[in-house]
């Protein structure tokens, strides 16, 4: 087990790396620069203005220098200034990053709360009419956009509560936190969910057919002990991985929820300092997204090799 | 006796009448206005802007030496009035402006305002101090000033080259606020100081900008605000939403377009709504520099087959209005009037007629139903400009051109367009005071940064320099619409329509006007108060 979290850890800092050195140069490959939409913003060139500020800014180093004082300013822990705000990256990243958080987390807690229980109650009750309608609404999460589903919630509370679920930042009750968070992450989380039950009840289906279940039941176990202990231990590793991969991909729906319901997260900053070329915060923050998703397939990894330990002594 | 009980009576009548008189123009002090931001400014320094998504929010934070009243729609000559200058008078043969400034002013850290600051801030606009500015989008508005001088600390003069009546006018814009000497460019772009009547307290870039109440304030009584919140909301149905909820007292000033304005006034039927022009006009940029629209048939050709009038009732459900480079009557004051608009080739009323005079020319240049020609339509990947180009291209097949949209994003569009990498352009262009000297040597004068076309023509040149320098405002009006309808002939810039856009406010919210020929100078909102 120890080699193989070795690996595994060697593995991520060699991903990492690879995935600094993509981020870095096609943010560059990308045309313009924040100099030109900042003049663009201004509604006339001047290139000597321009030649100064992209000197002031250092974008007219050459890749591979400026590649340099962005790596080794992050092994020092320097994570450079935004071009916008002209404030520190890091001041502006790490306040949105809990927010970012709380609701990606919120969104994978439901995900996995009405995913994996549906998933398991279609499959045992495989052909029914509650099957088929956990199945249609699976399928109505994967098809709804979540900008769309976003915007259908917040037309509908205004137009039959004349209330606005807009993000509160200093919530003061409870309720008020949870309102906050709580659509949007229903909203982002609607999708995953439908993924997640889906996964499961196929899953499910194939497990539930082998011997070892229908041995269990000749020896006279009960369903729940069936069904929860016995197939959807088995069942479960695909379902990992897909909330896995999910919590990769939430950061692409939260953008879109962000900017619905407006929350000041890292996604929606994250596509605004793209559109400035706002380079030290999209680098850092792309970075940090890396970091993120790699460290969730460690887990995944490593979660798979506590449920399976066939997988630690294979691999 | 009768006569003394008349006259008690009488004193007594009018002691009840003019309090409530008084009381009836008098705001309430108090509360947070609450409005939503369309998008996230770069910064908080108005000098190095040039849209208004920084004028709205920072206007209230500075003083301009002169400002349009701000409880008139329309900004006009007759409509300046003094703020941080007392009064000022036009001396040496209309060549010096003289200002004589208002004593006892402090800047929001204590600081005292005096005249140096004037000068300081003139002459970073003009290039000429240690200072610089990063961007400088307005240097073109202070050619015709050789230098600033002081005479004390409360008098300043600003010596022309040659007399130019419109100064005062670009000094009244939400452009030209005064600065202070002693803070840095750098440190007004993230934290502003300035006289006004608001001071700065903090923007979050992409969430929000705050700013409050100045206590110190040296107009009395004013504000009537403790401050002002805008939460950034580059959404705009959300923003919307969150407006009609009641979550905001104010939509962003003239976010509203004209087929959302409906919505909003079916759910929230108690809102005050406005609908004004904006000062945007809608364009086509020609890079007459290579072929096929080096030729002028071409040029003529194509500015003479738009059917202007379908792309109001199309894009603005008729609400929007038609014009030369200045913005029409009678929000306009400089636009040409009617029958001189429509003596223009194109500007008829009978479009179809136009075309075939348009396909004539076409046909001169080597077009015709059996040779189309190909053309790429550039424009930046926005709605306000998407929208138009496809209209633009449908109604060039009229003419035998067949149109390709060519949608580029905005970090691309000026080098783009610098590099003349373009056929035709569908493009916005704001004016922020309604004055010709800002529109035609900004737009239109042989190698300003923002004639993107490089059209230059000396002999317009010399017109523009005679408007400029005319006192009587009705022969420099005719002065203004022979330039302007020459423009259109040398199609120069063919403008499609002057935009119009509505803003929505709560009705407690009370002191607020939109004006109605400028869409940067009316944010001052010291009078705006809350009657809740």
């Amino acid at each position: 087990m120890f080699a193989y979290l070795v690996r595994r850890l060697f593995l991520m800092l060699v991903t990492l790396f690879g995935i600094s050195v993509v981020i870095f140069f096609l943010l560059r490959i990308v045309p313009g620069n924040i100099v030109d939409i900042l003049f663009a913003a201004a509604g006339y060139v001047d290139p000597a203005d321009k030649a100064n500020l992209e000197k002031e800014l250092g974008i007219d180093q050459p890749l591979v220098v400026q590649y340099w004082h962005w790596i080794s300013g992050l092994l020092r822990g320097d994570f450079g200034y935004s071009y916008v705000s002209e404030k520190p990256a890091l001041q502006e990243i790490l306040p949105r990053i809990p927010i970012t958080a709380r609701l990606a987390g919120l969104a994978l807690l439901f995900s996995a709360s009405i995913g994996i229980p549906l998933g398991v109650i279609s499959a045992v009750k495989q052909g029914t009419r509650l099957d088929y309608t956990l199945r249609v609404i699976s399928l109505s999460g994967l098809s709804l956009p979540s900008f769309w589903l976003g915007l259908l919630i917040l037309t509908a509370s205004v137009s039959f509560f004349g209330q606005m679920p807009i993000f509160n930042p200093n919530p003061k009750t409870f309720l008020e936190a949870f309102a906050t968070y709580a659509v949007p992450a229903a909203a982002v989380g609607f999708r995953s969910a439908a993924l997640t039950m889906r996964i499961t009840r196929s899953s499910m289906l194939e497990v539930l057919r082998q011997d070892y279940i229908r041995t269990a039941r000749a020896k006279g176990a009960s369903d729940a002990s069936v069904n929860y202990h016995h197939a959807l231990k088995n069942a479960i590793l695909p379902v990992i991985t897909v909330i896995g991969i999910e919590a990769a991909f939430l950061i692409g729906g939260l953008i879109v929820t962000e900017t619905v319901f407006n929350i000041p997260g890292v996604a929606r900053f994250l596509v605004e300092a793209i559109r400035w070329r706002d380079y030290p915060i999209v680098q850092n923050l792309v970075m940090f997204i890396a970091v993120v998703v790699v460290f969730a397939n460690f887990i995944v990894d490593m979660l798979y090799a506590v449920f399976d330990p066939r997988i630690r002594f294979t691999d | 006796m009768r006569s003394v009980r008349a006259l008690a009576a009488m004193a007594a009548l009018s002691l009840l009448t003019v309090p409530t008189t008084i009381f009836a123009g008098e705001g309430k002090q108090g509360g947070v206005l609450r409005m939503y931001h369309r998008d996230s400014p770069a910064n908080a320094s108005i000098h190095e802007g040039a849209t208004y998504s920084i004028n709205v929010p920072f206007m209230g934070v500075f003083n301009n030496l002169v400002i349009y009243d701000q409880h008139i729609a329309q900004n006009s000559p007759d409509t300046l009035r003094p703020e941080l200058a007392e009064s000022w008078a036009w001396v040496n043969d209309n060549k010096t402006l003289t200002f004589k400034l208002r004593q006892g002013v402090k800047w929001h850290d204590g600081k005292p305002f005096t005249s140096a600051d004037v000068k300081c801030t003139f002459e970073m606009l003009m290039g000429k101090s240690q200072q610089k500015f990063r961007q400088n989008p307005r240097k073109a508005w202070y050619s015709e000033v050789n230098d600033i001088s002081t005479n004390g600390d409360f008098e300043v003069s600003f010596n022309l080259k040659r007399p130019q009546p419109s100064l005062l006018a670009l000094l009244a814009s939400g452009y030209t606020p005064v600065y202070p000497c002693h803070v840095s460019p750098g440190d007004m772009r993230t934290n502003p100081v300035g006289t006004g009547p608001f001071k700065f307290v903090e923007f979050k870039a992409n969430e929000s900008i705050k700013l409050v109440r100045n206590p110190d304030y040296w107009k009395r009584g004013r504000p009537y605000l403790d401050g002002i919140e805008y939460t950034i909301i580059p959404n705009r149905s959300t923003a919307i939403l969150a407006f009609v909820a009641g979550k905001f007292d104010m939509t962003f000033p003239t976010h509203i377009t004209i087929p959302l304005l409906k919505d909003v006034k079916s759910q929230a039927p108690n809102a005050v709504c406005v609908v004004e022009p904006t000062n945007v006009s809608t364009n086509i940029i020609v890079n007459s520099t290579s072929a096929p629209f080096d030729n002028i048939d071409i040029r003529r050709a194509m500015a003479m087959a738009l059917d202007r009038k379908a792309f109001v009732n199309i894009l603005f459900e008729g609400q929007a209005d038609i014009g030369g480079t200045m913005l029409p009557p009678p929000q306009g004051i400089w636009g040409m009037p009617k029958d001189r608009l429509e003596s223009i080739p194109g500007y008829g009323p009978d479009v179809n007629a136009n075309r075939e005079e348009a396909k004539k020319l076409m046909q001169k240049a080597g077009y015709g139903p059996d040779k189309h020609l190909a053309v790429k339509v550039s424009t930046r990947n926005l709605a306000e400009y998407r929208d138009p180009a496809v209209i633009l291209i449908d109604q060039l097949k009229s003419i035998y051109i067949d149109g390709e949209l060519d949608v580029v994003e905005t970090a691309n569009w000026f080098p783009k367009v610098a590099r003349k990498d373009y056929m035709l352009g569908l493009n916005l262009t704001g004016n922020s005071v309604d004055d010709p000297d800002q529109s035609f040597y900004e737009n239109y004068s042989c190698g300003s940064e923002r004639n993107y076309t490089n059209y230059c023509n000396k002999e317009i040149e010399k017109l523009f320099d005679a408007q400029s320098q005319e006192i009587d405002v009705s022969k420099r009006k005719q002065l203004v619409w022979d330039i302007d309808k020459k423009l259109q002939e040398d199609v120069a810039r063919p403008i499609i329509f002057h935009a119009r856009a509505g803003t929505c406010w709560q009705p407690y919210v009370k002191g607020i006007t939109i004006m109605s020929n400028s869409s940067y100078n009316g944010f001052r909102y010291e009078d705006v108060w809350l009657d809740k």
